[in-house]
């Protein structure tokens, strides 16, 4: 008891380190090293965070796993305590309840609400439209000039023309949300232009939930105004949980594609193993491998402990704040050998770039499926695609909840 | 081996839908799961197994091997 009360004294005095943790030059794909060190040396360690807070970075695959499957781990991020990663997630967080934010039963409940058109059959059964999208966009790509941004030319519009048609939201309208989505994940945003942006966002949706109640499609929006028309949900919360899924939809899968080629490209034997298998297993499998290596949500899930909790030899106050860095623990060797290596070959499958635990991404099933017709279908379409400039003059989203480029010029 | 699923904890991933189509489904109206045969036979016990361990909400289990 007192050696761990004079080691807590210890490690209280010493400067923790601030958290998030830059990347290593030249290594664009790799997690922190500081964050790797500490999954040697002190898989959960306090950290410090830009409010001074000091919550818990916890770095080892097992650890993480134990907390987000821990129903006395809170993801409600009015609980005290709870980590925020800026300023304006924080004010959002009053503004804007998701069952993101919310613990079971009521998570539950509010999530079952859009499980339906996510369940693998069902996102199965939009391959063939998914695949004349890809098509279409590459055949326009091929046409124009180069080089061309593969971002604005393909990696964007592909998954924002899919989530769009599945919620029956204009594509016309793209640059109005995409602008604002991209607002809204971005670390640097001010206080002010997050609140902006996500008060534009919901009363769009808002006025869409309520066009749909006037004059239902076949699509989600019109499956939450029948919601709203039972009582189920008011059209406020209707219209929030579309800016959930229309911002999820776009951020994650448009980064996968576009952070991908460029991996792929500084990985040309992987990248010739998928340009010629015709083994749709392979290429699951590749997806699997990418999601893993990139780990594009690279800033940690964050948590808030509503109980004492003893994991990994330390204990987490109640009351305390948690940060699972999932990348870091996407590369921990105990559960995927060598991970530094992209190998496309291995079997991927524990890693937790969709997260773990009750709050695991919804929307997985259609983020696979993107990226499993993308990566079989471009580049052995453009077989000699190249980056058009280097891979050091690439601007990274190092200030994103969402990692990736903002920019990714090629040229075949 | 016998599979027992616990259908409140389901979020409805699709995880072990993916993994072992034959013994896992989803229900229709809002994806919580379905077991399809709770006596796989032994080629698929590698895939319940991996289901189990990959399921984010820990609805799965193997209870007799
Ligand atoms: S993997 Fe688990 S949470 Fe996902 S659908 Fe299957 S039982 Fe449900």
């Amino acid at each position: 008891m007192t050696e761990t009360l004079a080691e807590t004294t210890a490690q209280a005095e010493e400067p923790l380190a601030e958290f998030p943790m830059p990347r290593a030059a030249g290594c664009p794909f790799d997690p922190p090293p500081a964050t790797r060190v500490l999954q040697n040396e002190r898989p959960i360690a306090k950290v410090r965070l830009w409010d001074g807070s000091t919550p818990w970075l916890v770095t080892r695959h097992a650890d993480q796993r134990a907390l987000l499957g821990d129903p006395r781990v809170s993801s409600d991020p009015l609980v005290p305590g709870f980590p925020h990663p800026n300023e304006g997630f924080r004010e959002n967080s009053k503004r804007r309840r998701t069952f993101l934010g919310m613990d079971d039963p009521e998570h539950a409940r509010i999530r079952r609400m859009v499980t339906a058109p996510f369940a693998i059959k069902r996102v199965e059964a939009l391959r063939p439209d998914i695949q004349k999208i890809t098509d279409d966009l590459i055949d326009a790509m091929l046409a124009g000039p180069t080089p061309v941004d593969l971002v604005r030319a393909f990696a964007l519009p592909l998954p924002s023309l899919v989530i769009c048609r599945l919620l029956g939201v204009p594509y016309e309208d793209h640059d109005f949300f995409q602008k604002n989505s991209s607002v809204l994940i971005n670390m640097a945003s001010s206080v002010e232009d997050v609140v902006r942006a996500n008060e534009a966002l919901t009363d769009y949706l808002d006025n869409l939930v309520a066009a749909k109640l006037a004059d239902p499609a076949d699509d989600m929006l019109s499956e939450l105004a029948a919601r709203v028309r039972a009582g189920e949900l008011t059209q406020r919360e209707a219209a929030n949980m579309g800016v959930l899924l229309l911002i999820a939809g776009h951020e994650t899968t448009a980064n996968m594609i576009a952070l991908g080629t460029v991996a792929l490209l500084e990985h040309p034997d992987q990248l010739a193993v998928l340009r010629e298998t015709d083994d749709p297993k392979a290429v699951a499998r590749a997806v699997e491998e990418l999601l893993r290596y990139l780990s594009i949500v690279h800033n940690g899930r964050r948590r808030v402990a509503l109980e004492d909790i003893e994991v990994g030899g330390e204990t987490i106050r109640a009351g305390d704040g948690i940060i699972l860095h999932t990348g870091t623990g996407n590369w921990d060797a105990e559960v995927f050998p060598e991970p530094e290596r992209l190998d496309i070959s291995r079997d991927a499958r524990r890693h937790m770039a969709f997260g773990f635990g009750v709050h695991q991404c919804l929307g997985q099933p259609l983020a696979r499926l993107e990226l499993q017709v993308v990566y079989s279908t471009l580049y052995r379409r453009i077989p000699t695609l190249r980056l058009a400039t280097g891979l050091d003059q690439l601007p990274f989203k190092h200030d994103g909840a969402v990692y990736g480029v903002y920019e990714l010029p090629v040229t075949w | 081996m016998r599979v027992e699923v616990d259908v409140p904890k389901c979020v409805g991933s699709g995880q072990c839908v993916m993994i072992a189509p034959d013994v896992f489904d989803q229900r229709e109206e809002d994806g919580i799961v379905v077991l399809l045969n709770d006596r796989p036979p032994a080629e698929l016990h590698a895939d319940v197994e991996e289901s189990a361990v990959v399921c984010p909400a820990a609805a799965i289990r193997v209870v007799e091997k």
